[in-house]
């Protein structure tokens, strides 16, 4: 039995959870700054390096962190909603692909970041339009050719990456493979990221109940008082500009949209009430703790912050799913 | 109030014609069904049946004609408070998500919450007391990916009575069920009607229609339809004119029965 109650105690600990791990953020690093100093430096009594280091580096890049893994994991939430499949994630739409063609031309070009930001958030759209346009064309919606023509699409844009990559300068080769990885090194201003996860949260939740019956069917949903041709394009666009957002911030993270949900749906189920804003929670908790390793694990050198989603997620996801599976007999 | 309402006609078509691109299914049908009459729609498979029956849910646009509700047209009526006059039952379902079964039924209580509306002890009395309707009582926290189709079948049952409709559009509603579970299903939508609802169902057996059922619509799958009293209508001529197969009635224990010949 549902309740608002369970709700609430299910979010009030992924809060905690998202706080602690942004506390993780701010104390770890290469220079040593105590817990108590993070404290002073927050409150801005610390004009010091420390305080600096906190409030400069540290706490922009773990912010936009949060904010692009709340934003992929709902996105992921939505999608998953939107196809009726647990294994679609943010970029099976091909909304990542078309980011990357866009990021990859740039620095291939020689472009600087804001040109690489916005070559891949258009790149994004174009990716986005072709989809929706393609699957929609005839005005009949099918969630397997929305989802084959997103596979399509995505796949045409690899192909367009890996032809890039093999033509580019030995030089530019390590930014582009960072960016295809993902990196928050590049991501310092994190308002625009946080703006997005509370815009498509806010968005979302008034639609939760709604998307609840979509998971049952378009049919059933639209027998059940849902406007369903209008829910879809909403859900659709929502999903996919979000996406565009987070990826142009921080490269293509991947996992976090696929997983995360995953992971939340198979502790607390499948309401989408209290599954959407815990995956914006949890996704954002798990990017921030893979940033702080990516850059703390082998210091001063700094990992794609993917390569850690992935090592974190995987192991997490197969222990769940076992345990799952045996729950059930 | 209209007159159609004071009248309780809860469903009615004007000169209704619906079909698939260039096939025509049922040409011109004037249709009313009161509250509490139980309508059976017969027909071969491919005839149009489950076509029909979605335009008379609203999911679907009629080539032409009407399709009012309470006296009104879905469109004007919108999503929601179509949702609280009719309710249907799909012949086929897929669960892409793992869920309880008390959850699943719970879903049917969606028209009558508002937006930021959690269900109440009050909705969970109704969709407990479904769901014993339908013999699923200690069925309640099982994974519905671990229902066997009779089950899953009634959970859908359940669920739309959870709805509390006053239009049931019922599509093959005994699928899947054993005898006994045949018979209660249909007894359940008896109790409804006599409750006030209007039940319309596809089904495949015409000695249950003529049994369970006031009227019949025969679907020839031709764009010819034709409706009438149970009794009446269905007898072996007709039957084997639309089956197009022999059939020959058998009378036992008060009820008739058709059996191949």
């Amino acid at each position: 039995m549902p309740t608002r109650r369970r709700a609430l105690l299910i979010l009030a600990a992924l809060a905690g959870l998202a706080v602690v791990s942004l506390a993780l953020a701010l104390v770890a690093g290469s220079v040593k700054v105590g817990f108590a100093d993070v404290v002073a430096a927050l409150l801005g009594r610390d004009d010091g390096v420390a305080g600096e280091i906190v409030r400069n580096l540290r706490l922009p890049r773990a912010l936009a962190g949060f904010a692009c893994g709340g934003v992929l994991a709902i996105a992921g939430a939505l999608l998953q909603v939107l196809l009726r499949n647990p294994l679609a994630d943010p970029y099976v739409l091909g909304v990542s692909g078309g980011a990357s063609v866009g990021a990859i031309l740039a620095i291939l070009l020689g472009a600087g970041v804001l040109g690489i930001n916005v070559a891949s958030f258009i790149g994004a759209l174009a990716a986005m339009v072709v989809v929706f346009g393609l699957a929609h064309g005839d005005g009949s919606w099918t969630q397997t050719r929305l989802l084959l023509t997103g596979v399509i699409v995505a796949s045409g844009c690899g192909a367009l990456v890996a032809l890039m990559l093999a033509v580019a300068p030995d030089d530019k080769l390590r930014g582009m493979v960072f960016w295809l990885m993902g990196d928050l090194s590049q991501a310092t201003n994190p308002l625009l990221g946080l703006a997005v996860l509370a815009l498509v949260v806010g968005a979302a939740l008034p639609f939760a109940r709604e998307l609840n019956l979509l998971t049952r069917g378009a049919d059933i949903a639209q027998t059940l008082g849902v406007q369903v041709a209008l829910l879809r394009r909403g859900v659709y666009l929502a999903a996919s500009i979000a996406t565009a957002a987070a990826v142009t911030q921080a490269g293509s993270i991947g996992f976090v949209g696929l997983i995360v949900p995953h992971l939340v749906r198979l502790a607390v189920g499948n309401d989408q009430r209290v599954l959407l804003p815990a995956s914006a929670l949890a996704g954002g908790s798990l990017l921030v703790v893979a940033d702080t390793l990516a850059r703390t694990l082998v210091a001063p050198q700094q990992l794609p912050v993917g390569v850690l989603t992935a090592l974190i997620g995987v192991p997490v996801f197969l222990f769940l799913l076992t345990r799952d599976a045996k729950a059930r007999h | 109030m209209s007159p159609t309402q004071m009248a309780g006609t809860v469903l009615e078509t004007r000169q209704l014609t619906v079909g698939i691109g260039s096939k025509v299914f049922c040409r011109g049908l004037d249709l009313q069904l009161h509250a509490g009459e139980r309508l059976a729609i017969l027909g071969r498979n491919g005839a149009g049946k489950s076509t029909l029956l979605s335009v008379l849910a609203g999911l679907r646009a009629p080539l032409s004609g009407d399709v009012l509700i309470a006296g009104e047209s879905y469109p004007t009526l919108g999503a929601r408070r179509s949702a609280l006059v009719r309710g249907w039952l799909p012949q086929a379902r897929g669960d892409a998500f793992a869920s309880t079964v008390l959850e699943t039924a719970l879903v049917g209580r969606h028209p009558h919450l508002d937006r930021w509306g959690w269900e109440t002890e009050k909705d969970a009395a109704i969709v407990r007391a479904a769901l014993a309707a339908v013999d699923l009582t200690a069925f309640e926290d099982r994974d519905i990916q671990t229902l066997s189709g009779g089950e899953r079948q009634r959970l859908a049952i359940a669920t739309l009575l959870a709805q509390q409709p006053k239009l049931f559009l019922l599509d093959e509603p005994i699928a899947y069920l054993d005898l006994k579970h045949q018979i209660a299903m249909l007894e359940l939508f008896d109790d409804a009607a006599r409750k006030g609802a209007a039940v319309a169902m596809v089904l495949h057996d015409p000695a249950l229609a003529r049994r369970f059922c006031d009227r019949v619509l025969l679907v020839y799958g031709d764009g010819e339809v034709e409706t009438g009293p149970a009794a009446e209508v269905l007898n072996a001529d007709r039957l084997s004119d639309l089956y197009e197969y022999p059939l020959a009635a058998v009378e036992s224990g008060g009820h008739v029965s058709f059996i191949p010949k």
